[in-house]
């Protein structure tokens, strides 16, 4: 077979008979050259054949070099093409074995291809077994709720006022701005409209129910999802990792009770009072579009609103809030003590609880709201 | 012929903030050596390291990595490798992405070309099988190894490794100083160890230097060897011969 010399300033490559023969220093920094002059020879070698690679002329190499020679040996033998590294002086013969350039090469392991069915069948699966899991948790968490009851003085009553602290009272500038724009959005919007028919009075109306009984409590439950949802899964997901969780265990204290209970009792009580705070937040901002667009009264709009809106419209807000507080609670907690595999893990449950609790948020919501419809409330 | 001397400090002091761990420290590592770094906990160890690889700046005094500053730039290659004590592998890339991720970023080299740098890393480092495998489900030193793999995938004639023995079995932590040995044996790479592992210290370490945390000094260096069979210091053999209650402790 004729020569086919590749020659980069430091080494140079030929291809004579079943050889490869490799002369002066063979870098890591000259890696790329080297490779390319490497595949560019082997490529001509067809299966069955010979390229053995002869190394008397290497006056220097190193790791990365010998890796990538190493490589092509290993690629060379996997196609069916005999090869082996000849006359390699001691020191090179060394990094050769280094480098496993000696051993047998192992065939390569195939990867079973995953079907769609199969993948999809396996997500369902998965969503399956988280949904069992929460159920799971909700179970464990009703039995300690009941213990709470019954021994109040078995809770962790120490983490209460921190964990209300920042849940609550660091979320009333947050919840008060969004719930007071999305009153503001939502009396605009209907502005035009009502001005159109002369119903400028009914924005009160609009804005009294559906903040009361919808936006209200959703839009809170949904900052309290980002905020504190967010926050307790990254912080019980990473105790899990370090151990701390582990650590209750072993001292016999129950992670339910110790680092669940007062999150769920936290939210429970502040989430009501967040909602009242969105439902005026709403309101005022209602009010103030239909001061400015719609030449209303202050007076007049809260006349109307007051006729409008009933205690049970601001109740069944308020019990939608408290089904949302246990649910953050229950997902974000439950996703958190789940938590593996390091940061990565805390990342992937943290995105896990946002997602989850908010599906949850709209279920829960629709629900609620077919059922006060049906129940007359 | 490049510098024999691989790492340079020179009447370095560092700290944070208010706290002083170490003053006026001088010493070289001489280039293919296996250079360790020892002292009690607390005195200093992994502070200096972090100086030394340029991740701190002296409060005073002059730090050398191959004759220039340890602080690289966001757009220089890194001339050393560097394996902390955690491994600190990225736990969203597999092994083999965590070790290819140095070659991507700053070769040319195609992508089997990085396939088999990758392999050929993990092999050296006995985690052939582990490639596909995601960090959390390794064990500890199975971390560090792929780590070393890391640290030597752009071939750096210098390495830095922070207490690769502490956590691992006896077993593991001998295979690790076998590996050590072996790379500085056959490619000729020098190593700055940070380690209180008495065993390893003896196995690996051909020179080495011996803060203290009441004096902020270093208080010995030479073969470890050598120091532990006719230092005169209290604190040196206390040190070594495992005696409770002595100040580098």
């Amino acid at each position: 077979m004729g020569a086919a010399p590749v020659a980069p300033a430091a080494f140079s490559l030929e291809h004579a008979g079943s050889e490869l023969r490799l002369r002066g220093t063979l870098l890591f920094a000259d890696a790329a050259p080297l490779w390319a002059g490497l595949r560019q020879l082997e490529a001509t070698v067809p299966k069955g054949e010979t390229l053995n690679l002869e190394m008397s002329g290497v006056e220097r190499i190193d790791g990365g070099a010998m890796a990538l020679l190493a490589c092509l040996r290993a690629d060379l033998q996997r196609r069916g093409v005999k090869s082996e590294f000849v006359a390699a002086d001691a020191q090179v013969h060394k990094l050769v074995q280094l480098y496993g350039g000696d051993l047998v090469v192992a065939k390569v392991k195939r990867r079973r291809h995953i079907g769609f069915l199969d993948q999809l069948g396996q997500a369902t699966i998965h969503v399956l077994r988280e949904v069992q899991l929460v159920l799971a948790f909700f179970g464990q968490m009703v039995v300690s709720v009941a213990g709470l009851i019954f021994k109040p003085q078995i809770g962790n009553w120490r983490e209460l006022p921190s964990t209300m602290e920042r849940a609550g009272a660091d979320a009333v500038p947050i919840v008060f701005l969004v719930n007071f724009l999305i009153g503001l959005a939502m009396a605009f919007q209907a502005a035009a409209q009502l001005k159109r028919f002369g119903a400028n009075l009914l924005v009160a109306d609009l804005i009294g129910i559906s903040v009361c009984r919808e936006l209200g409590p959703l839009m809170t439950a949904i900052v309290i999802c980002g905020r504190s949802g967010a926050a307790f899964a990254a912080q019980l997901g990473f105790m899990q990792v370090n151990e701390e969780i582990d650590a209750l265990r072993t001292i016999s204290i129950s992670p339910m009770r110790f680092l669940v209970l007062p999150r769920l009792v936290a939210l429970v009580v502040v989430m009501p009072l967040l909602t009242l705070l969105a439902d005026l937040a709403g309101i005022i901002g209602g009010l103030a579009v239909g001061i400015s667009n719609l030449e209303l009264t202050t007076r007049g709009f809260l006349n109307e609103l007051a006729r409008v809106v009933t205690r049970w419209d601001v109740a069944t807000g308020i019990l939608k809030s408290i089904v949302f507080a246990v649910a953050i609670a229950l997902i974000s907690c439950q996703q958190g003590l789940a938590t593996s595999g390091g940061a990565e893990g805390v990342g992937r449950r943290t995105t896990s609880t946002i997602v989850a609790t908010l599906f949850t948020l709209i279920l829960a919501d629709a629900t609620l709201t077919v059922f006060f419809r049906l129940a007359g409330v | 012929m490049s510098d024999p001397i691989a790492v340079q400090a020179i009447d370095v002091t560092i700290g944070w903030g208010d706290t002083i761990l170490q003053e006026h420290a001088t010493f070289d590592v001489p280039r293919g050596s296996i250079f360790a770094i020892l002292g009690g906990s607390g005195c200093g160890k992994s502070t200096l390291l972090r100086h030394l690889i340029g991740l701190e700046e002296p409060i005073a005094g002059t730090i050398n990595v191959d004759g220039c500053t340890p602080v690289q730039g966001p757009s220089q290659p890194p001339r050393f490798g560097v394996m902390f004590q955690s491994g600190a592998l990225l736990g969203s890339l597999s092994v083999a992405e965590n070790v290819a991720l140095p070659l991507q970023q700053w070769t040319r080299l195609p992508p089997d070309a990085v396939g088999g740098l990758v392999a050929a890393k993990l092999r050296l480092v006995g985690l052939s099988g582990a490639a596909e495998q995601m960090p959390a489900e390794l064990s500890g030193g199975m971390r560090k190894r792929v780590a070393i793999a890391r640290a030597m995938a752009l071939e750096p004639e210098l390495i830095f490794l922070d207490e690769p023995s502490a956590g691992l079995d006896p077993v593991s932590s001998a295979g690790l100083d076998e590996l050590i040995l072996d790379l500085n044996l056959q490619l000729g790479l020098t190593f700055v160890i940070v380690t209180h592992e008495l065993e390893s210290i003896f196995k690996v370490a051909q020179s080495c230097i011996m803060l203290d945390r009441a004096t902020r000094s270093i208080i010995a260096r030479g073969d470890p060897r050598v120091l532990r069979d006719t230092s005169k210091d209290p604190r040196v053999l206390g040190f070594f011969n495992r005696i409770p209650g002595v100040a580098t402790a």
